[in-house]
């Protein structure tokens, strides 16, 4: 516990001090791109408390889960099917790698023409990205299920729903878990860089506006928020993942 | 009131063909308790497969109480060696133990059931535990309750003992025999031990191979209750020992000189044909 203290007392005295040298160099930056961190925090209040929260972070928030949800489903089921059948997986393998492999800022303009700059666009391009890791990372647990589990399920008798639900599921958990948090990183990037190219409100496009109209302190505000938000994001994503995977012990031992 | 009858066993990949069991006969009786021996990679774990329904033999069959196996029947009950790899990580010992008796229309109070079948194995107190919180010797220990719970008539058991300490064997051997009483329950236990099938077995089935044939059966005519210390130091003991031994080295000099190993199972080759 002692120890414990000391790394928390560390890391928290490491970020103060990082962040009072930044409050230092800003103020004494003349570059016009530089605004003091003093300024961009007050600016940060006017902003995101509350301001804009309606206007722009609920939007993107809602975007955003709308299409990482969509990515967790169809990931799942789709890593189900290439998991479970051979013939299934040698289909889709060719394609699956040449989809997935298309960089994920190419899909916008083809995404603009088919869906307009509406929501649509945001979702299916988060959609379409973000459900390949969690699709390669479930058919890779799906194969590599336990053959002792399996005969065990079936010596004491869990057939259809309930073996899916009490043994399939939760041994392929953990694989699971490790393509949603890729793919959780990969859904903040695309729903910042699609509201940047085409959206008429936004977290994202609230920052390319402000760069536009060189309001400089609005623009580092809009990138502080989001950098808050995939910290925070990642936090509320562990927490999840160690309340549902508390039975998990990794292969290094730790919880 | 188990029966195998002619059982074999032949993998094929890439066009080989691996024989890994080969016409083996024996039969158990109600409440026996009967060790299956012989040599590391004799097949052991795929006859132990055949017979509780897992893997379907090329030819031959299992019969449980006269009917014919071929899925895992609700009153059989199995023990793995990889008790890490056969519990479910996720549940409570409880939930673990609990789980299986959904299949079980028969069992009237399931958590009774259940927690005196933990309670038997000496993890009362340990309900709640996770597996991953418990030593090796102890998940192995839910692994039986989980078995004794479900209430089987068979229990098999595959090599159960042979990935703890040598002291925690000990006390698990002594447990299943304590507990096979409590509970009322046929055993056959496969084992490349064999101190292991004599000390705890009515009778032992020696299989040779691979592929394995039945070799030998013996009687073990030790007294009961058996013990660690006393049981073992028998003469009789030494002897049982000395000639399962024996069959299991392929050897002709031992006190029970048999057919030779590389021996076709139906005939008998004079002793000394051997290459």
């Amino acid at each position: 516990m002692r120890g414990r203290a000391r790394w928390l007392a560390l890391e928290v005295g490491a970020t103060a001090a990082l962040v009072a040298l930044l409050w230092l160099w800003t103020d004494a930056n003349e570059s016009y791109a530089v605004a003091p961190l003093g300024d961009i925090l007050a600016t940060f209040r006017e902003t995101w408390l509350f301001a804009h929260v309606g206007s722009d972070v609920v939007p993107s928030l809602l975007r955003m889960f709308a299409g990482y949800g969509l990515a967790v489903a169809i990931g799942i089921a789709g890593g189900f099917l290439l998991g479970s059948s051979a013939v299934a997986d040698a289909i889709a393998t060719p394609v699956v790698s040449f989809l997935r492999a298309i960089p994920a800022a190419a899909l916008l303009p083809p995404a603009i023409v088919l869906f307009g700059i509406g929501n649509t666009t945001k979702i299916a391009v988060i959609a379409f990205v973000c459900c390949w890791p969690i699709m390669l990372n479930t058919s890779d647990g799906v194969r590599e299920l336990d053959a002792t589990l399996l005969a065990t399920a079936r010596v004491y008798g869990f057939r259809g729903a309930r073996r899916f639900r009490l043994v399939i599921l939760p041994a392929v958990s953990p694989r699971i878990f490790a393509g949603m948090r890729t793919s959780l990183s990969i859904a903040v990037l695309l729903l910042v860089t699609s509201e940047m190219v085409a959206s008429t409100n936004g977290i994202g496009y609230f920052v390319f506006q402000a760069q536009q109209q060189f309001a400089v302190q609005d623009m580092w505000a809009g990138v502080l928020l989001l950098g808050l938000l995939g910290f925070g994001l990642n936090i509320a994503f562990g927490a999840v993942e160690r309340r549902v995977l508390r039975w998990h012990v990794r292969p290094d031992g730790t919880n | 009131m188990l029966e195998v009858v002619g059982l074999s066993k032949s993998y094929e990949s890439d066009g080989r063909v691996t024989r890994a069991i080969e016409r083996i006969d024996f039969r158990v009786e109600e409440l026996e308790f009967v060790g299956i021996v012989g040599p590391s990679g004799a097949g052991k774990t795929t006859l132990l497969k055949c017979m509780a329904g897992l893997l379907a033999p090329t030819s031959g069959r299992t019969l449980l109480r006269g009917a014919p196996v071929t899925e895992p029947p609700p009153e059989l009950a199995v023990v793995f060696q990889d008790y890490s790899r056969s519990l479910f990580p996720w549940f409570s010992v409880r939930r673990n133990v609990l789980l299986p008796l959904r299949n079980k229309d028969d069992v009237a109070d399931k958590a009774a059931v259940a927690d005196e079948a933990i309670r038997a194995v000496g993890l009362g107190g340990f309900e709640e535990h996770y597996p991953s919180q418990l030593s090796g010797g102890m998940q192995q220990r839910v692994a039986i309750a989980r078995a004794l719970a479900y209430q089987p008539r068979v229990l098999l058991m595959d090599e159960p003992f042979a990935s703890v300490d040598a002291q925690t064997r000990a006390e698990l051997e002594d447990l299943v025999l304590r507990v096979r009483e409590q509970f009322g329950v046929t055993v056959i236990l496969v084992t490349h031990d064999i101190d292991e099938a004599v000390y705890m077995s009515d009778r032992v089935v020696v299989l040779s191979g691979p592929p394995s044939t039945v070799k030998e059966i013996l009687d073990v005519d030790l007294p009961r209750p058996r013990d660690q210390v006393a049981t073992k130091a028998l003469p009789a003991f030494a002897e049982l020992r000395a000639r399962v031994y024996a069959e299991i080295m392929q050897r002709g000099d031992g006190p029970a000189a048999a057919a030779p190993a590389d021996a076709p199972p139906a005939s008998s080759a004079a002793p000394g044909s051997r290459a």
